[in-house]
């Protein structure tokens, strides 16, 4: 084990604000991107569905 | 029309792939989460702290694998993209355009864990050396095929446009690859340079293929959830895609 304790572990010896800066930045974007795929995907499923009933109701 | 390569090619479907794919993504979120996990643990845990660099190093379990797949993706999309002009595969050139996104972010990631990495290490965030300078220019060729693929109205021929200039730009790939070794760079030139103990690289390198193999499932989640909307996007008025919604309101 590297870290005596919690406030060890996020000092990082002095260089807290260099790691966490770098892994706080790749967790977001990791965690943002799939959000917005996942939108992405069921809004263009929704457009579908809109536009076929959208068509029958013209019919 | 039954030559094998068109066959080869209505194997690949976009309806086939639609569902081949979405079988496939929660198997690759499941591996993103294990070996993350396991490489998160590992590279702050196991691993001890550098000798030289201090705990600053245990960005290198981000950083290296974010530089990786962003050349990586790149070529993979330039692959696609060429393979979609040239036989007029339209999956091809969908997977193309799925990837970019994710490859940019990679190279942002590897962009900015550097910075961040060389602010205590060499005392600058920023120099124009060989291996930044040509990393920077992955990320706007990225941002440049994103934007090219997007202003063009006609969708097949906005799809050559971007594999043409994907194809051109691959060219920097092995530049940032070889950038290290062809001029003088404040970049270090190994990827893995351990001056420690074998015991100490073998934990660190463990943690960094462990992150390299995270992120390459993320990398396949992400790209596969997207080609996924593309498709539905371009086949909306395909009669498999209109079953499929059909199936979503009437369960």
């Amino acid at each position: 084990m590297n870290w005596g304790s919690a406030s060890a572990f996020f000092e990082m010896g002095g260089y807290g604000l260099y790691v966490w800066g770098s892994y706080v930045v790749a967790a977001v974007l990791m965690a943002v991107e799939p959000v917005l795929v996942h939108w992405r995907h069921r809004r263009a499923l929704r457009d579908v569905s809109r536009m076929n009933s959208g068509n029958e109701a013209e019919s | 029309m039954n030559s094998p390569s068109l066959r080869l090619f209505t194997f690949a479907a976009p309806s086939r792939f639609y569902r081949l794919a979405g079988w496939m993504v929660p198997w690759f979120w499941a591996a993103t989460l294990v070996l993350s996990v396991a490489g998160l643990y590992i590279g702050f845990f196991v691993a001890p702290t550098d000798a030289t660099q201090g705990d600053a190093y245990r960005i290198i379990f981000i950083h290296v694998p974010a530089a990786w797949m962003s050349m990586l993706l790149y070529l993979v999309m330039a692959f696609w993209a060429g393979i979609g002009w040239a036989f007029n595969a339209r999956l091809a050139s969908m997977v193309a355009r799925a990837i970019a996104p994710t490859g940019a972010m990679f190279t942002f990631l590897a962009l900015w864990t550097g910075a961040i990495w060389g602010k205590p290490t060499w005392g600058a965030w920023w120099v124009w050396d060989a291996r930044l300078t040509s990393e920077l220019i992955l990320l706007f060729l990225y941002l440049g095929y994103i934007a090219l693929v997007n202003a063009i109205d006609d969708v097949r021929r906005a799809d050559q446009a971007g594999a043409l200039l994907a194809l051109v730009g691959s060219i920097n790939v092995p530049i940032i690859y070889f950038s290290v070794k062809w001029w003088n760079t404040l970049h270090q030139g190994a990827t893995i340079s351990m001056t420690a103990a074998p015991k100490m690289a073998t934990t660190m390198l463990t943690a960094m293929l462990l992150m390299t193999f995270a992120f390459w499932a993320y990398a396949f989640a992400v790209v596969f959830t997207r080609t996924r909307a593309i498709v539905v996007e371009r086949e909306a008025h395909a009669d498999w895609v209109t079953e499929l919604t059909r199936g979503k309101m009437h369960p």
